[in-house]
């Protein structure tokens, strides 16, 4: 494995392998030194095209605790503000001498594309509508840490605005090849174009799943797309898909809230929701950090599991 | 941390050689990487284990002078087992009961990047080790590159009074600075051969046992 560009590239050991791998880092994240020389002497950098704050810091943080050197490339104060193409601008930081590069951009594919132009690893941290696979395997490691190892038979609910969403495509790709079972849930207008091609179950109903699910995964209404009249208002959005606390009361009795982050609170989730017990956001969170030191050492430094 | 002397199984080894942390096969030394490995002797017997886990106990509370500040840590894959059965002998006899860890050296290797490099349990040290007599425990000491990451994994957990290190076979062949204080058995090798250390907590095997073996051509 020289990249992690998308789920789909990994098979079902793959995956097992590095989340077996991302619970022995979760360990170290818990020690008073929490940091390991693993990665000494190299260096990753972050290159951004779009806003971000967790997954940029995880992905920092997760570097830094393998002891590899960082740098971050923010478009906003960068040469791209000239006119300098990506091809151009990933040239140029690996002319000065690095061995991976954190990639988020708008365009689905980017992430692969520049994988075609340096020989340094690329980690797609999100390309569009297309992946974002740590976010992905930090969801099963949650989940994992919850409710043990496997997740054959889990049924998990993913709800909101699916079409518009790499971290839904991501996470389908990852519970699915784990063995759970996926419903996606919103309105037809938000659930993505030949639904029926995808290994998953189809609910336009929240109502109908909620007492079903052992998960319900709640995405983020992209409050930007408002314009785009996907749905009526915010206000009828929450009425038939906002996790309100009525719902929430509906869920079985261990059932587990996850998102993404960062959370619309009122609109897809409740605020008193977000911070209950059955809400696992912000382990989400402290499990990116784990998942992203697996990925980092997996490709910069053990040769594999998935070599 | 919770006061758990737990011993987690070990991962099976793809395949065995001499050194006890490596994870990957390394091919014998020279051209025999497909050669036949026989069984040369066998080097310790269920028995003679049983007594040398006696006797390093009792080495062990004689050098230190009793069994205060004592905490034997297993490096995976075996040490933890061993340091479990060390530390169930000096409670037989001193009465005390031992803290056991288990320390995994994955991440402080330096061949990281040279061959595939997996850690093989967690790392659980039940006290704070800063103050105390770290004894190290493994199966086998050959270049002592694992020690040498054992050290640094151990220096992140605190600055202990001291650290000493049990093996149960040294078997030669060093490449760092570093010796045993406490050894099962000398065991003169030739770099290509292999100890293999059969435990019943962690091989899947009714007896203890341990063996040498070597490739065909380099036979006696």
């Amino acid at each position: 494995m020289k990249h992690l560009l998308s789920i789909e590239d990994l098979d079902r050991t793959q995956l097992e392998q590095l989340l077996d791998l991302s619970e022995r880092f979760v360990e170290v994240t818990r020690r008073d030194i929490p940091k390991v020389p693993a990665l000494r002497g190299k260096t990753v950098v972050s290159l951004f095209y779009e806003d971000s704050t967790r997954t940029r810091i995880s992905f920092e943080t997760a570097a830094k605790r393998l002891s590899a050197d960082t740098m971050t490339f923010t478009v906003a104060s960068s040469s791209v503000n000239k006119g300098e193409s990506l091809r151009d601008t990933v040239q140029t930081i690996e002319a000065m001498g690095i061995d991976a590069v954190v990639v988020r951009h708008p365009h689905a594919g980017a992430p692969h594309r520049i994988t075609g132009w340096i020989d340094a690893a690329i980690l797609n941290a999100g390309d569009g509508r297309h992946q974002h696979p740590t976010q992905a395997l930090l969801d099963v490691l949650t989940l994992r840490l919850h409710r043990g190892p496997s997740l054959e038979g889990m049924r998990i609910a993913i709800v909101g605005d699916v079409r518009h969403s790499r971290v839904a495509r991501s996470d389908v790709q990852a519970f699915t090849a784990l063995g759970a079972q996926v419903t996606l849930v919103g309105p037809p207008t938000l659930l993505p174009e030949a639904v029926e091609t995808w290994d998953v179950d189809v609910s336009h109903d929240l109502d109908a799943v909620l007492a079903e699910v052992d998960v319900l995964y709640l995405l983020r209404i992209q409050l930007e797309r408002q314009g785009e009249a996907l749905f009526p208002s915010l206000r009828e959005y929450t009425s038939r898909y906002g996790l309100t606390a009525a719902r929430a009361a509906r869920l079985a009795k261990d059932a587990l809230v996850m998102h993404p982050g960062p959370i619309n609170r009122g609109v897809e989730i409740a605020a008193e929701v977000a911070d209950s017990s059955a809400s696992i956001i912000t382990q989400q969170v402290a499990s990116g950090v784990a998942v992203r030191m697996a990925v980092l050492y997996t490709l910069l430094g053990s040769g594999g599991p998935v070599a | 941390m919770p006061e758990s002397t737990r011993v987690p199984r070990a991962t099976a080894h793809a395949s065995d050689q001499s050194d006890p942390a490596s994870t990957a096969p390394v091919p014998p030394f020279g051209s025999a990487s497909t050669a036949e490995f026989l069984l040369r002797t066998q080097v310790l017997s269920a028995d003679d284990l049983r007594r040398a886990h006696t006797r390093i106990a009792h080495e062990i509370v004689e050098r230190n002078h009793g069994a205060e500040q004592l905490v034997l840590v297993g490096l995976h894959s075996r040490g933890p087992a061993i340091a479990q059965r060390l530390a169930v002998a000096i409670e037989s006899f001193e009465g005390v009961s031992i803290p056991v860890g288990t320390l995994d050296v994955a991440f402080y290797r330096d061949d990281i990047g040279l061959r595939p490099v997996q850690p093989l349990g967690p790392t659980e040290v039940p006290v704070d080790v800063t103050g105390r007599v770290v004894v190290l425990v493994d199966d086998v000491l050959f270049t002592g590159r694992t020690v040498r990451a054992a050290l640094d994994a151990l220096t992140e957990l605190g600055r202990p009074r001291a650290v000493q290190l049990a093996v149960l076979v040294d078997r030669g062949h060093r490449e760092l600075p570093i010796r045993a204080d406490f050894v099962g058995k000398n065991l003169p090798t030739r770099q290509a051969e292999d100890v293999r250390v059969r435990l019943v907590e962690t091989d899947d095997v009714d007896a203890d046992a341990i063996q040498l073996w070597g490739p065909r051509e380099d036979g006696p």
